[in-house]
């Protein structure tokens, strides 16, 4: 059955490309603005990199959490998938799944490309790769949750944000973390090892308080 | 089988109905008329288990539908008043994906079948979006003859019909409840079906 509801959202979002390559420019386009603006300055450019990606990578994030529930939300399927017979929380991870595919996973492939703009090293771009991978999930969970509670409200864009962003922080923080450690040479595995704690939590809890949203918001 | 104790629903300020109290068996349907407005989609909501009431319980053979959460929503099949279907796939995947999602797995050929049925074989590969009002309708109700639910909850099922549409869509209820199946029916008009008991409910 999950499979069936990521198969949809894949297919779904296929023939809507438009959508999600917007997302990847949006990052591109972000991460590529700063060292044109400031520079360039290698040693400046290594070290605003780590927040710029992530910031980029969480903003990117977030523009595409309409996408989760809200065009099933608009034309009612959203409440037929919820009358079915499967647990909500299966649901909820088969599409927060399906997102990442889509909208995370194209960011955490093409961030070392943009990351040679910074001057980093290769073991640098790796990490960053192991940290976005890390993190985007756990930013598609928490957003999930604030997708789902904003659902079918007028100004849902803004409220997500502010419902989702001080949620975000710690990722950010973790993830920005991992990198600069690689930068300047030491270890990145504490950093990796809290974002991974981080994501085990995101994947028991966030599905669960998402799938409440729903109910509340279908109602 | 289905039982509704004392319902009463409030839509912000004002209470649409209080204290209404029915009971549905096998082969018997409930036509829920009233005019915009009166509540007719609430209550139905409230049937399906979307929307709790203000007052109240619905019990599916004598439990709580609350109680029977993912059970209760194995048994029934809701059209609304919009359709559930997705403009960028065409009616075969539209009709296979959601029963797969709903753990009803449905080949292609069974689909094109169900398709055949409710007159939609020659549109079947065309994305739904380039569908009639009508044509999207009769695809809402085809998800109805490939599910098992026992109880089929309708919202205005004809509307956007054209005259053949609709006498399909009676057609389809008709059989349904000759079959010891329910139905609820939300309607502004007559439903005129020529099998089951028929309840009335004026909103």
């Amino acid at each position: 059955m999950l499979r069936w509801i990521v198969w949809r959202d894949l297919i779904l979002a296929w023939r809507r490309r438009t959508d999600v390559l917007a997302t990847l420019f949006f990052f591109v386009i972000v991460v590529s603005l700063y060292p044109l603006g400031i520079g360039p300055e290698v040693q400046l450019l290594r070290r605003i990199a780590p927040g710029v990606v992530w910031v980029a990578a969480l903003l990117a994030s977030m523009l595409s959490l309409g996408r989760l529930f809200g065009n099933d939300y608009q034309d009612g399927s959203l409440e037929q998938i919820l009358l079915t017979p499967q647990p909500a929380y299966l649901l909820v991870v088969g599409k927060v799944f399906a997102h990442w595919l889509v909208s995370e996973i194209p960011l955490v492939v093409i961030a070392p490309v943009v990351g040679l703009q910074f001057g980093l090293s290769e073991n640098t771009l790796a990490i960053i790769v192991v940290s976005l991978l890390l993190g985007t999930p756990v930013l598609s969970l928490i957003g999930s949750i604030g997708a789902a509670l904003t659902l079918g409200l007028r100004s849902a864009n803004v409220l997500v944000a502010i419902l989702v962003l001080p949620l975000y922080v710690p990722v950010l923080i973790f993830g920005a973390g991992a990198i600069e450690a690689s930068i300047g040479g030491l270890s990145a595995k504490p950093y990796l090892l809290l974002q991974a704690a981080t994501l085990v939590l995101a994947m028991v809890f966030a599905p669960w308080a998402t799938s409440a949203a729903l109910r509340i918001s279908v109602e | 089988m289905l039982e509704a104790v004392n319902l009463s629903c409030a839509r912000g300020e004002r209470r649409l109905f209080s204290g209404l109290n029915f009971s549905l068996a096998a082969g018997s349907f409930l036509q829920a008329f009233g005019p915009n407005g009166s509540g007719k989609t609430s209550l139905l909501r409230i049937i399906c288990g979307l929307t709790a009431p203000a007052a109240g319980e619905v019990r599916w053979e004598g439990t709580k539908i609350r109680r029977l959460g993912e059970e209760y929503f194995a048994q029934i099949a809701y059209v609304a008043h919009q359709n559930g279907i997705k403009d960028e796939l065409d009616p075969v995947e539209n009709l296979r994906i959601s029963c797969g999602v709903a753990g009803n797995v449905l080949s292609k050929r069974e689909a094109q079948v169900v398709l055949e049925r409710v007159g939609l074989s020659k549109q079947k590969h065309l994305p739904a979006r380039l569908l009639s009002a009508g044509q999207r309708r009769r695809l809402a109700l085809s998800r109805l003859l490939a599910s098992p639910a026992r109880l089929w909850i309708l919202d205005e099922p004809l509307a956007s019909l054209d005259d053949d549409g609709a006498t399909l869509a009676r057609n389809l209820i008709s059989e349904h409840l000759s079959n010891e199946g329910m139905a609820i029916i939300a309607t502004h008009q007559e439903m005129s079906l020529s099998a089951g008991q028929m309840q009335r409910i004026e909103l």
